[in-house]
């Protein structure tokens, strides 16, 4: 189906937003791209629970005694914002979004493989995160998003079982999209759609799967351990009872160290779409990329105990798991390199889309980076504990995966609504999250070197011109998410209509109308043709090399 | 709603119905090895830590309890294995049979389990629940056991409620193949269900000699 | 790619009764004190024995032998995972003293 880029385009008459209506037709439905649209909502909810709480430690931090709460409330904010950002925002936000909208049109298929199954997973999630507004608003958090026991499953006064609860049964909401992916990728593929066939994006969510379906089961036991030992006075965590609660910190972490990797490799994905569409180039060295997902996937799982050197684990562990820290840093620079090589003698457009995944590479490589100091044992005895490891992790799920998400869902919108955003006032934004970001979080790195403990309430006076600069990047890197959340609201209205290949770009996804129809296609496609490759698609529309095409709606 | 047998509309054949529905269930087993690998973890450090009060704890669980429940196990994998036979072979009342059969021995395993929770409640061995490990047993002592008894109750309850839940897919089952609805060329649920049941067993197997075996002699 | 390939009910009672011999000798080695030859030999036969027990199940009551690659791959995969988790927590503990 050919596109000429400036033709005027209209949207399809029947396609899945149309289909069916009325609120029974969302709220039981089985199409995948109304679940991602519903977990659109639910994720972007979760995001302003996790952001007040953030806008809330960003005030009181304004002044060394702090400004806003007692310590004990203090506790509770950081917790909140933990545990609401992690597990209702980060962990499901690209793949139970993006992933769920477009796997399956990505390699052909008509849907999941499991389409009930995934409509389940979203109501699980909505049950786990009951339990978690539940919990913040009886009493609150105060264990840090953690759990550390014995204080999660023995001192704590505040709600620590229900917010155990809601996390235990929200895993399950990932670990069924998890299942629903890989078996998905295997099974449903189109004809002629083979495995190095594959958009990068899949590939990113498959090796995501892989952390979902071996890691998650792992958290839900240990947590279920700690709300038992919680509610029954059991003693696996507890040093009173000859429990051990290092065995909670090795069991917690076996899953929450290969979930950061769920919170990036996604990113990474859409980012591997990003880069060739808007250097109309294809990218460079894809079956690296291909095989580095994977390794990212699998040894992330051996590195877990970095996150407990000063605990007092055995020399030999610490050296290990050290060794492995770095280790598993080659693959993600792969990628950078396979991006930035990609980039290079291609023919750039600075399209929003763009913008964010030139940022992300940036604001990753920082907080990679950051990351092989930490693995530095003789450093990390400087560095646990303070704000230069929650820059360091701010750098990479902030400016690596949330701006992967943002990014993507600016790529994809067009597709997802069938309308173009306002180009030049979703490029400002770009940029004012960018500055914002950087505002916010590069003084932090500063603050924990200079050794200012995370977590604490107040801070030594000296601190606090570095604080203040902080906090006042959070307020432009709020504005920098709100203008987002209104344009493209805005947009689903009164934007421009998109037609089926704005960009233009490669992949199947864009050989459907926008919006798709629910089946996706009429007719299963069958593939011949290899991934990225604008030299050979004359269906595009496009020059010889690529000239850029006037994508933009009105600005 | 589909009726068991149906081509879903996601698929293009029945083959890759039945393919997907098959990963679908190893896959999903993966997630419960993981699942009961935590406690087989918890299970290992604590007996490393404290290898007498496990040795000295696992002998006031009944060994031939545990042992007749393995042989049950054990045979009821025999008859679901021999039900997706039956349904392979097309032997429509053989494969009610064999469901049925790996029913009654899922229940009796459930029952004989029941009889040794009511032990433990009647020795005060039920961690949380005025817990007292021997008569004259300091705090200590109370407090080391009641860490093997706590991973008793958690490892054999948690597979209880798996053992529940199959026999829950199991009536279920018998139900359907009662109607004749499983054929040579449809028998997937038979198949996927007999997986669980076996993985099931697969976790007796372990728990077996970790919770009853440890130091008979 | 599934299999058609029906085992056949001998292959089945003969995997049972090997199952039920090794019930019996995992219960007849544990009543003998094997830790005076080997420290720790006794929960190593136990643990054997379970292993082998349940690569019967997997192999042939699962028909994992008649499984596609991928299935097979699944199964290793996880017992896998889990031997990580084993191993390296344990190494953690086991080589403190060392420091």
């Amino acid at each position: 189906m050919s596109t000429t880029p400036a033709a005027v385009n209209q949207m399809p008459r029947e396609h899945y937003l149309n289909a069916t209506y009325g609120i029974r037709s969302w709220l039981l439905t089985t199409d995948h791209k109304r679940i991602a649209l519903l977990y659109l909502a639910s994720v972007t909810f979760f995001f302003f629970i996790g952001g007040a709480f953030a806008t809330m430690i960003r005030i009181h931090l304004l002044t060394p005694k702090g400004l806003l709460v007692t310590p004990e409330t203090y506790n509770k904010l950081f917790t909140m914002h933990g545990v609401a950002m992690i597990f209702f925002f980060l962990i499901p936000s690209i793949p139970a979004v993006l992933g769920n909208f477009l796997l399956p049109i990505m390699i052909g298929a008509k849907d999941l493989a499991f389409p009930k199954i995934n409509l389940l997973s979203w109501y699980i999630y909505l049950v786990g995160g009951c339990f978690v507004l539940y919990s913040f608003s009886t009493g609150g958090l105060d264990t840090g998003w953690t759990f550390y026991t014995p204080l999660s499953s023995v001192y704590s006064n505040s709600a620590v079982t229900p917010a155990v609860l809601g996390v235990f049964i929200n895993g399950f909401s990932s670990i069924l999209t998890g299942l629903n992916f890989i078996v998905t990728v295997h099974t449903m593929r189109a004809p002629g759609m083979t495995w190095f066939r594959l958009p990068l994006f899949v590939w990113a969510q498959y090796a995501t799967s892989i952390i979902f379906i071996l890691g998650t089961p792992v958290i839900a036991i240990t947590l279920l351990l700690a709300g038992m030992e919680r509610m029954f006075h059991l003693g696996f965590f507890n040093p009173q009872l000859g429990g051990d609660p290092i065995l909670f910190q090795h069991l917690f972490w076996f899953y929450s160290h290969p979930a950061v990797y769920i919170m990036i490799l996604p990113a990474m994905g859409v980012i591997s779409e990003i880069i060739p569409t808007f250097a109309r180039k294809p990218i460079f060295g894809y079956s690296f990329i291909a095989g580095s997902s994977i390794a990212i996937a699998v040894i992330g799982f051996f590195v877990w105990a970095h996150h407990m050197f000063l605990t007092g684990e055995s020399t030999y562990a610490a050296l290990t798991f050290s060794l492995l820290s770095y280790l598993v840093a080659i693959p993600s620079a792969v990628k950078v390199f396979n991006w930035a090589s990609t980039l290079y003698k291609g023919s750039i457009s600075y399209d929003t889309p763009m913008l964010y995944a030139l940022g992300f590479i940036g604001l990753f490589l920082i907080g990679g980076l950051t990351g092989l100091f930490l693995a530095c044992l003789g450093l990390d005895i400087h560095l646990h504990d303070t704000y230069f490891v929650i820059a360091h992790f701010h750098y990479i799920m902030v400016g690596g995966a949330v701006m992967g998400y943002v990014g993507g869902l600016h790529y994809w919108w067009p597709k997802i609504t069938g309308k173009l955003y306002p180009e030049f006032l979703a490029r400002v934004a770009a940029v004012t999250l960018f500055l914002g970001f950087n505002l916010t979080f590069f003084p932090q790195f500063i603050l924990g070197y200079l050794g200012m403990p995370r977590r604490y309430a107040s801070y030594p006076p000296e601190f606090q011109v570095l604080n203040v600069m902080s906090t006042a990047g959070a307020s432009i890197l709020a504005l920098g998410y709100l203008l987002p959340m209104i344009y493209l609201t805005w947009s689903m209205r009164y934007g421009a209509v998109a037609g089926p290949n704005p960009w233009p770009a490669t992949g199947l996804e864009w050989q459907t109308a926008s919006p798709p129809l629910t089946e996706n296609f009429d007719v299963t496609p069958e593939v011949t043709w290899e991934p990225y490759d604008f030299d050979n698609r004359p269906d595009l529309g496009l020059d010889v090399k690529g000239a850029p095409s006037l994508a933009h709606g009105t600005d | 709603m589909h009726r068991t047998g149906e081509l879903y509309e996601q698929y293009r054949t029945m083959e890759q119905q039945r393919e997907t529905a098959s990963l679908g269930m190893w896959i999903f087993l993966s997630t419960e090895v993981l699942f009961f690998g935590g406690l087989f973890m918890t299970y290992t450090l604590n007996r490393s830590t404290y290898p007498d009060i496990f040795s000295e704890a696992s002998k006031t669980i009944k060994l031939s309890w545990g042992a007749i429940n393995t042989v049950v196990l054990i045979g009821s994998s025999l008859t679901m294995a021999m039900a997706v036979w039956a349904s392979q072979a097309g032997r429509k009342k053989a494969l009610t049979w064999f469901l049925i059969a790996t029913l009654v021995l899922g229940t009796v395993f459930l029952g004989i389990k029941s009889i040794e929770y009511h032990d433990k409640y009647v020795e005060h061995h039920i961690p949380g629940w005025n817990f007292q490990f021997e008569p004259g047993a300091d705090a200590a002592t109370n407090a080391h056991t009641q860490l093997f008894f706590s991973l008793y109750f958690g490892m054999t309850g948690l597979h209880a409620l798996h053992m529940i839940i199959g026999a829950g897919l199991l009536i279920w089952l018998v139900k359907e193949s009662v109607k004749g609805r499983f054929t040579p060329e449809y028998n997937t649920p038979v198949e996927n269900i007999g997986l669980y049941w076996h993985f099931v067993d697969i976790v007796w197997i372990f728990l077996f000699p970790l919770l009853y075996l440890i130091d008979r002699h | 790619m599934s299999e058609h390939h029906i085992v056949s009910p001998k292959i089945y009672f003969t995997i049972f009764g090997i199952l039920m011999i090794c019930t019996f000798l995992t219960v007849a080695a544990a009543e003998v004190d094997l830790n005076r030859y080997f420290s720790g030999l006794n929960i190593i036969v136990a643990l054997t024995i379970a292993v082998f027990k349940a690569s019967l199940v997997v192999l042939f009551f699962m028909h994992g032998k008649y499984s596609p690659k991928r299935t097979q791959l699944v199964i290793i995969a996880s017992v896998f995972w889990l031997a990580i988790m084993l191993f390296m927590t344990m190494s953690d503990y086991v080589t403190r003293p060392w420091s």
